[in-house]
């Protein structure tokens, strides 16, 4: 029982920080624009978040918490964005290939985050390890409902960030299914010809998309550096690996937003079994470890076996619009 | 009735398809990007470390190029870069998203480092030929499983490919943990450091001329068979339509499965040239990311096999240079990643410039 | 005559060299019915897209109740009470059709959707249109959607509808009830630009036909003092009597025979059902239908590109009745290696027949690459008959190695119809062989088809002007919701018998 309960809650933690990634992305392809930068602009949401505290923490006395989690949310939100504004001009404007200008994001964006997660210290002038004690602790307070037996434990015991995910899943489903703007916004995914000439403005439609998407994923970033590493920093490549699921995710949700919820935490479930399994020697955890990709790679098979009309992606998914072609 | 467009609000500017630019503006728009990437890039790593733009790329040009041994490091990593491109160069001119490089790179460089392991009582003559032929075999199944079930099912292969890096990824792993030398050390080491069985030898005193003879011979056989062979045609019939392709009488998903092979096959080669010709180990990082920006080298490249070539340099260029800043200033050398993106971004910019051409509002007086 | 809604001045628009429309002015009157006359690629739907906000004119004015105006979007446009009817619907397959008619409208407003079905419906009331507010895009018929994006236009409050070729993938009682409606919404004071080619639809339903020629303006006539001559000798610029040869067939055998051709979708649906027909060397035999009820399916069944139920049979005779092929279950391959020699130009050009990036040598060789026992591809002889091809059929082209893609429409058809003849086919199959071209190089594809049937060549023409091909065919075969609704006679049947045919059992079943 406890190590089923502590299993639920590794899987929360680690879904969160996917969940994140994953309807920022649902509202990107939604515009109709595949980005594979989702893991570059998980990792500039991480760093930017990382950064900006680390030098309000170093620069200030006795740091405030509340501003400490708005700034780290702010800039997040703020460089991803960036990121996101980056890919739509490439993409959008220049035309350019979306599934390469994505890489390319990806490839920039780690650099970037391990470029200055890295050198923090030595830019900074300080030696010691990289720590944001403060931002970490207000990230990570739970409420007093956490004090409920096994309830608490499994529904309680987490960061803000963790409902922040779910009521953006939820407000996302509500924006795509029941609204005008989400309407018009789905069009532009669709068929982009045809929002056109029903007088929605489709750059700006996508420009708004992409943005506000790179900085829902950029939030996955920042709570997997302030909750899930403590407000610390590793050049190990994690962020990369989670960004690559939360596109998996995706695809598993049949890019519903409220599919997110409980298929983050499964892919929580299956990447933490290993742990729970008695009698795997440590290579044979690693061959484990495979589980989330492996159960990707099944859903993706059986998807693309069923042919249903609602479990499609966007009509025009990867495909440039340039309103003048012949 | 005057003909003057009336301007006040006629949209500034406006994007107009353009088709058939020469080839030499198309180079010569190319190398601008690249240059005014460099410049910006020059001011950037200016800002944070205080070295003025020009003695940057001095730094730069010693790091990459300085002496002998940091010649052939670059060169080294150039060939790399490029076989992984030349490998992928099929695939995505039958726009088949072949994502899975990082994976397939990976599964040749474990059968590559197992072969090393565990005969390495084997002559030269007969292990490297073994490694090379059993290496390109499991690159090509990693490959195969995705194109099988993209040719039958439609099954969508860029995620697919992608999911089978991070099996792979799991797999290294496993191995490097089975194959652990010492103990607890976590990583695999150098692996037949006393005798250097299955080590790249050295010809003509040179340690990586295999690495860009290999290259090379592939970089021949790729232009080649994209050009002027009957399954090269095939490829680009099926690249720009399968229906067409269909009509024509071509098996599609045949030409799907035997283009992934060989683009498979190209990968896994390539992981065995990074560990018998570059790390003499494996780990999860063996491919490192090359197999991503393979994908963009190809792309840029048109799968051309000489582009291919130049891009992958002065990727090299830029990689080994950044590293040298870095270690220079204390910092790390995730550097060069940031500058290969931003350049990399500006060459994708380019593509625009070629492709389309900007019309500007009309000065008041112009008229018509 | 009443005030001008809209007023064109020397309006242009260039695609790369290419002039789509030069220097045109243009006046259109409030309450009027105008007709845009032109042959296919004579500029009509890009100055349309022009006033909708599709393109920008690269010189020239508008002006809107005498006042200049920008259109920078479809949304200017319909704020200057524009509305376009794109040839290609511009609808979202997976929406309803109440979603369809918000799409853009009041982004802020909440989406009531029992509130919008009652606006729908009091639009349907107002014109006599039918329409299920729930159902989606993707479950209608043709008819259905551009009846959808009529009703999307006038809810957004236009006072000029430019309707893209309405009529082309109509019925003959459907085109009828279209025209009703646009007299109803005449009566309701608005006013109507159509985009036609068909000279008697100009002359049943306008007031005021205009008329260009090569993008170029030509003049403006009333419909009352208007006829076919007179309208012809403007839209072409010379006077001209064009008609299509029907040469006897001579020398009949049987070449093919179809029997029971049933097809399936992925989801099961017929495509086909139980089409059985016999086809002999120098006939042309006509397929007529609305758009998308198996004319498709249909011929690709036979080139070995559809999987056909068992039980389907399509029998190919080489010399004698005796000598039959089965073609059911070949691939196209296997069915060229049998000594078949089977030709298709099919209706998606660049799409299936060429490919739009190669040239015009790579695009000859795509059918026989395989040829020769070497690994190498062999680019001699079909650089000698790309240059053929060129020089006997008149393509422009900049040169053998331009991708395809940069040709124009009717030189695109050249390209596929020269290489698919030039393999002296016993079985000619086209599909839309003229859509989108002008009237010379559609005449210039008919006497094609002539001299192959001449030849002794079975052809099977899929075509959607019922006038050509009742002056063409010589046998009409009329496919109805991918049923075989009768084979008849080209020289006896008239329109209006097809039209029933194409639409009318169909409905009589339905009331069943």
């Amino acid at each position: 029982m406890q190590s089923l309960i502590s299993l639920f809650q590794a899987a929360v933690v680690f879904g969160t920080v996917i969940m994140f990634g994953c309807i920022g992305e649902i509202i990107t392809e939604k515009a109709g624009n595949l980005n594979l930068g989702v893991p570059g602009i998980m990792y500039l949401g991480g760093i930017a978040s990382l950064a900006s505290v680390f030098i309000y923490e170093g620069s200030t006395k006795d740091p405030s918490p509340v501003v400490c989690v708005l700034l780290a949310l702010v800039s997040s939100f703020a460089a991803s964005a960036l990121g996101g504004l980056v890919y739509a001009f490439l993409t959008i404007t220049l035309k350019a290939n979306q599934n390469v200008t994505g890489l390319t994001l990806t490839i920039f964006g780690s650099g970037v985050a391990n470029f200055f997660g890295g050198s923090l210290n030595t830019l900074a002038g300080r030696f010691e390890q990289v720590a944001v004690p403060v931002t970490s602790a207000a990230f990570r307070k739970t409420s007093m409902l956490s004090g409920i037996p096994v309830i608490g434990k499994l529904f309680f015991s987490y960061g803000f960030m963790v409902y922040l995910a779910i009521i953006i899943a939820v407000l996302t489903h509500f924006f795509m299914n029941h609204t005008r703007r989400g309407l018009n916004l789905r069009t532009v995914g669709e068929n982009p010809a045809a929002a056109d000439a029903a007088g929605i403005n489709v750059n700006r439609n996508k420009y708004l998309a992409i943005c506000i998407g790179a900085g829902i994923s950029g939030f996955g970033g920042a709570y997997y550096v302030m909750d899930y590493i403590k407000g610390t920093w590793a050049n190990d490549g994690s962020i990369e690996n989670l960004g690559w699921l939360a596109v998996a995710l995706v695809i598993f949700t049949t890019w519903k937003s409220k599919n997110a919820i409980w298929g983050a935490y499964l892919f929580g479930i299956l990447f933490w079994m290993f742990l729970y399994i008695p009698g795997l020697t440590r290579s044979s955890q690693e061959l484990f470890k495979m589980l989330p990709y492996a159960v990707t790679v099944i859903v993706l098979i059986i998807t693309s076996l069923k042919n249903s009309r609602d479990k499609q992606p966007p009509a025009a998914l990867g495909l440039p619009y340039f309103r003048e072609e012949r | 009735m005057s003909t003057e467009i009336k301007t006040e609000k006629a949209p500034f500017v406006r994007v107009v398809k353009q088709e058939g630019m020469p080839f030499s503006k198309r180079v010569v728009v190319r190398i601008c990007f690249v240059l005014i990437a460099l410049v910006v890039c020059g001011f950037l790593i200016n800002a944070i470390t205080s070295y003025d733009p020009v003695s940057v790329y001095t730094i730069m040009f010693e790091g990459a190029f300085g002496n002998a041994r940091r010649t052939w490091a670059t060169v080294r990593e150039m060939m790399m870069l490029a076989l992984i491109a030349i490998g992928l160069a099929p695939a995505f001119k039958m726009k088949f998203w072949n994502i899975g490089a990082e994976g397939q790179i990976l599964i040749g460089g474990i059968i590559s480092a197992g072969c090393m392991i565990y005969l390495s009582a084997c002559p030269a003559h007969v292990l490297l030929p073994l490694m090379f032929v059993l290496s390109a075999a499991g690159g090509a199944a990693w490959a195969l499983l995705p194109a099988i079930f993209k040719a039958r099912f439609n099954t969508n292969e860029t995620l697919f490919t992608l999911m089978m890096n991070y099996v792979a990824i799991q797999l290294t792993s496993f191995f490097v943990a089975h194959w652990e030398n010492p103990k607890g050390s976590n990583t695999v080491g150098i692996i037949n450091s006393a005798n250097q069985a299955g080590w790249f030898p050295e010809v003509f005193g040179q340690k990586y001329f295999i690495n860009v003879a290999l290259t090379l011979v592939f970089a021949i056989f790729m232009f080649i068979y994209l050009r002027y062979t009957k399954h090269g045609f095939e490829i680009s019939v099926v690249g720009n339509s399968e229906n067409t392709a269909r009509y024509a009488g071509m098996n599609v998903s045949r030409i799907m499965i035997r283009t992934m092979l060989l683009s498979g096959a190209i990968c896994g080669i390539a992981g065995f040239m990074a560990v018998s010709g570059a790390s003499h180990t494996i780990s999860t990082s063996t491919a490192g990311g090359r197999g991503f920006t393979a994908i963009i080298v190809a792309w840029l490249a048109k799968f051309d096999s000489a582009t291919m070539l130049l891009i992958s340099l002065l990727i090299a260029f830029l990689n080994s240079g950044a590293t040298e800043i870095a270690s220079k200033c204390k910092l790390n050398d995730y550097a060069s990643d940031m500058i290969i993106g931003i350049i990399l971004f500006f060459i994708l910019a380019s593509e625009f410039f070629i492709n389309y051409r900007l019309v500007f509002r009309k000065k008041e007086k112009g008229g018509v | 005559m009443s005030s001008t809604a809209l007023s064109i001045k020397n309006l242009s628009k260039y695609f790369g060299s290419v002039c789509a429309n030069d220097h045109v002015s243009l006046d259109i009157y409030k309450g009027e019915i105008l007709a845009l006359l032109g042959e296919n690629g004579s500029g009509k739907t890009s100055l349309m897209n022009m006033l909708s906000g599709i393109y920008f004119p690269d010189e020239g004015q508008i002006f809107a109740d005498g006042k200049e105006v920008c259109i920078r979007s479809p949304k200017d446009a319909y704020a200057l009470g524009i509305g376009m009817v794109h040839q290609h619907f511009k609808l979202v397959d997976v929406f309803s059709a109440s979603e369809n008619l918000i799409l853009g409208i009041d982004p802020s407003k909440p989406l009531d959707r029992k509130k919008i079905n009652q606006e729908l419906k009091t639009i349907c009331d107002r014109y006599g249109f039918e329409i299920d507010p729930d159902k989606k895009v993707y479950d209608m018929s043709v008819s259905e959607k551009q009846t959808l994006e009529i009703i999307k236009t006038l809810y957004r409050g236009a006072n000029v509808l430019i309707l893209d070729e309405p009529t082309a993938v109509l019925t003959p009682q459907e085109t009828e009830r279209l025209f009703s409606v646009i007299k109803n919404m005449k009566k309701d004071g608005k006013t109507v630009i159509i985009i036609t080619h068909k000279l008697h639809e100009v002359l049943e339903i306008s007031d005021r036909v205009a008329i260009l020629r090569k993008g170029a303006y030509v003049g403006c006539i009333e419909t009352a003092k208007a006829d076919e001559s007179k309208l012809t000798e403007m839209m072409m610029g010379e006077k001209v009597t064009l008609n299509i040869e029907r040469p006897e067939i001579k020398d009949k055998k049987l070449r093919l025979s179809v029997k029971d051709l049933c097809c399936k979708d992925a989801e099961g649906r017929d495509h086909l059902k139980n089409i059985s027909f016999d086809l002999y060397s120098g006939e042309i035999f006509g397929i007529a239908g609305i758009s998308g009820c198996g004319q498709k399916e249909l011929l690709e069944a036979i080139a070995g590109l559809q999987p056909a139920v068992s039980g389907s049979s399509i029998k190919y005779f080489r010399d004698s009745e005796d000598e039959a092929t089965e073609l059911i279950g070949k691939t196209p391959r296997a069915i060229r290696n049998m000594g078949v020699h089977l030709s298709f130009v099919p209706e998606d050009r660049l799409g299936m027949g060429l490919v739009g990036s190669m040239g015009m040598t790579d695009n000859m060789m795509l059918k026989d690459y395989d040829s020769g026992k070497l690994f190498f591809t062999n680019r001699r002889k079909p650089g000698e008959l790309a240059a053929r091809i060129k020089k006997e059929l008149d393509v422009v082209t900049p040169g053998l190695q331009t991708p395809v893609r940069r040709l124009s429409g009717g030189n695109v058809q050249k390209v596929l119809v020269g290489r698919e003849i030039s393999a002296d086919p016993t079985v000619l199959m086209t599909a839309y062989a003229v859509r989108g071209l002008d009237i010379n190089t559609s005449y210039t594809i008919y006497k094609l088809l002539n001299e192959q049937k001449k030849k002794g060549t079975a052809i099977i023409f899929v075509g959607e002007d019922l006038d050509v091909m009742l002056e063409l065919c010589d046998r009409i075969l009329v496919l109805n919701a991918g049923k075989c609704a009768g084979i008849t006679d080209g020289r006896k049947i008239t329109k209006e018998e097809i039209g029933l045919m194409m639409t009318g059992s169909e409905r009589k079943q339905d009331e069943h």
